[in-house]
């Protein structure tokens, strides 16, 4: 048996003569909170729709709990509750009854979408109209739909896509109790680094339809090094200082000088010596790198 | 056939707050109602003509069945091919359909047997509702003759007719909606066809029997009477019927493989 939830193996697709899947090997492990990140057009959606067989994949290249997908689509549907894209809602019913729908084409007790409703806060809301909801509580309607048959798998692309700060923080407390206290398989899609870092055991990152990185979260936090970020006067002398200090230079701009992170005390020291040294420091950062400069370092190595 | 079954139930229940569900409903009891209220309210005008019984039930019966067969059924056919898959293509929810475990067939099977069901009842209603109609009639207008004929044989002869022969229609109709989201391609295609249809049974042409448009009008055209038989107990298998299912079961297969087909962009 598989030890991947999900598994691609050199998976291919493209519209006409467009490419947008290349050479895609995903290793989703059982149990993990896979963060699958790129930018927009990526080719998230498109491998997710492939991944529920919405587009036909070429044979033995998608393997869901270890089966290939086209011969074994409504067993691996089975296991799988997806949210894509837009949550797929029919406005004309209430939140509770598109759950109720849900629960007919899936032979669910009815008894469940109460306990849907509440999971995602949609309790009050569930005799609204789907069509009148907010984007934000039609997104968590999606994740209702998208958990009412307890699926072992849970695809969902940009979950939090539209919703507030709360909202986002009840996302990643669900998915988070999902997988460590239920076992569930999440794959969640986003274009944002920080929201990834948050949630995920583990990483993917395509862009171009290609996966640059693949690994666990700590693999990823070595290749995204943090960096201090120093707005400074005279900032030419003050590079050449702290070359001469044995600081490496990251980068340099007109106002700021940014220089890897180490530890908090060694950045306090940083400004201490700057300061001795008779330089002004207007500002002293700890930066991420955003996945933009994550990226082009991803690809620069690969 | 169970999940042929559930999808059908599926799409009953998402489908019971939408007009095309009440249009099945409310376009016989419209239609039956007006033409019944005209015969109330005319009853002086029709009494002189002094009809027996039988041609007091074609020109009563006639009324509703003319407007149908020509003009107002392919049109509800095209709205009801159009309805139950646009309920899909306007919540974009062809996506989530799809990622079900159920297989496809049913899905596809699932809506075209629900439109079907639809049309059924619609008919149903209307040769009820007509035969209710009539002898409601009798009885607020004495004078009239509707009690000296029984027109069951008639008002199911006719309207059987008119289902199967629209059925050629609703599998055509049904790809066009299935492949186009929007109203006016298939719509469009579908006036243009009724348009034909209605030329082609008018001029008399040897071949209006092959548009699938022009058959619940030609259906409805009664020919071949037997002598000495009843006029209005005709056969239901005639020729534009067998047309039609014919049309229906090839289209309804080729629908299949463009839903097989299909991909979710």
């Amino acid at each position: 048996m598989s030890n991947y939830a999900i598994e691609t193996v050199g998976l291919n697709f493209s519209f006409g003569n467009q490419t947008i899947v290349k050479d895609l090997s995903l290793q989703v492990p059982k149990g993990s909170i896979y963060g699958f990140l790129g930018p927009n057009g990526a080719g998230k959606t498109t491998t997710i729709k492939i991944l529920l067989n919405l587009l036909k994949s070429p044979a033995d290249q998608v393997f869901i709990f270890g089966k290939e997908i086209n011969s074994n689509r409504i067993a691996a549907l089975k296991k799988i509750g997806a949210l894509v894209e837009q949550p797929a809602i029919y406005g004309h019913l209430s939140g509770k009854e598109n759950l109720i729908n849900r629960c007919l084409l899936l032979r669910i007790p009815k008894s469940k979408v109460a306990k849907m409703l509440a999971l995602v806060g949609l309790t009050d809301a569930g005799d609204k109209k789907a069509g009148k909801y907010s984007l934000g509580m039609k997104q968590r309607l999606g994740i209702a739909l998208a958990l009412v048959s307890d699926p072992e798998l849970l695809l969902l692309d940009e979950p939090t896509n539209g919703l507030d700060p709360n909202g986002i923080i009840e996302i990643r407390n669900l998915m988070i109790e999902l997988a460590t206290k239920h076992n569930k398989t999440i794959l969640v899609s986003s274009h944002l680094l920080a929201e990834i870092e948050r949630t995920a055991t583990h990483v993917g990152i395509i862009n171009k339809g290609q996966l640059l990185f693949q690994g666990t979260i700590d693999e990823l936090h070595l290749l995204s090094k943090p960096m201090v970020e120093i707005e400074v006067d005279q900032i030419e002398n003050a590079s050449a200082f702290l070359v001469t200090a044995g600081y490496e230079i990251a980068s340099k701009t007109d106002s700021k000088i940014t220089v890897p992170f180490s530890s908090s005390a060694d950045s306090g020291k940083l400004n201490t010596l700057l300061i001795q040294n008779g330089f002004t420091v207007s500002s002293l950062s700890k930066q991420r790198k955003d996945l933009e400069n994550l990226f082009l370092d991803i690809t620069k190595n690969n | 056939m169970r999940s042929i079954y559930i999808s059908l139930v599926s799409e009953f229940y998402k489908s019971r707050k939408t007009l095309a569900f009440w249009a099945a409903i409310l376009l016989p009891v419209v239609i039956c109602s007006l033409v019944s209220f005209g015969f109330y309210s005319g009853a002086d005008k029709i009494l002189k003509l002094n009809a027996p019984g039988m041609m007091l039930w074609i020109k009563y019966a006639g009324a509703t069945l003319n407007v149908m067969g020509i003009l107002v059924m392919p049109f509800y056919v095209m709205f009801m091919a159009f309805s139950v898959n646009n309920i899909e293509h306007k919540n974009d929810t062809w996506k989530s359909l799809f990622a079900q475990p159920l297989n496809k067939f049913s899905i596809y099977t699932a809506k075209y047997l629900f439109a079907v069901t639809l049309i059924f009842i619609c008919l149903f209603l209307f040769a009820t509702l007509t035969y209710g109609f009539g002898h409601l009639l009798q009885v607020l207008v004495p004078k009239y003759t509707f009690s000296q004929y029984n027109p069951s044989n008639f008002l199911i002869n006719s309207y059987s007719k008119l289902f199967l022969s629209s059925l050629g229609i609703l599998s055509l109709q049904f790809i066009f909606s299935l492949i186009w989201g929007d109203f006016l391609k298939p719509i469009g295609i579908g006036f243009v066809g009724t348009i034909m249809g209605i030329v082609a049974g008018m001029v008399n042409w040897t071949y209006a029997y092959l548009i699938p448009y022009s058959l619940p009008a030609l259906a409805l055209q009664i020919t071949q009477v037997k002598k000495g038989k009843d006029p209005l107990d005709f056969e239901i298998f005639a020729r534009e019927i067998w047309v039609s299912l014919i049309y229906a079961g090839v289209l309804f297969i080729a629908g299949y493989f463009i839903v097989t087909r299909k991909s979710i962009k």
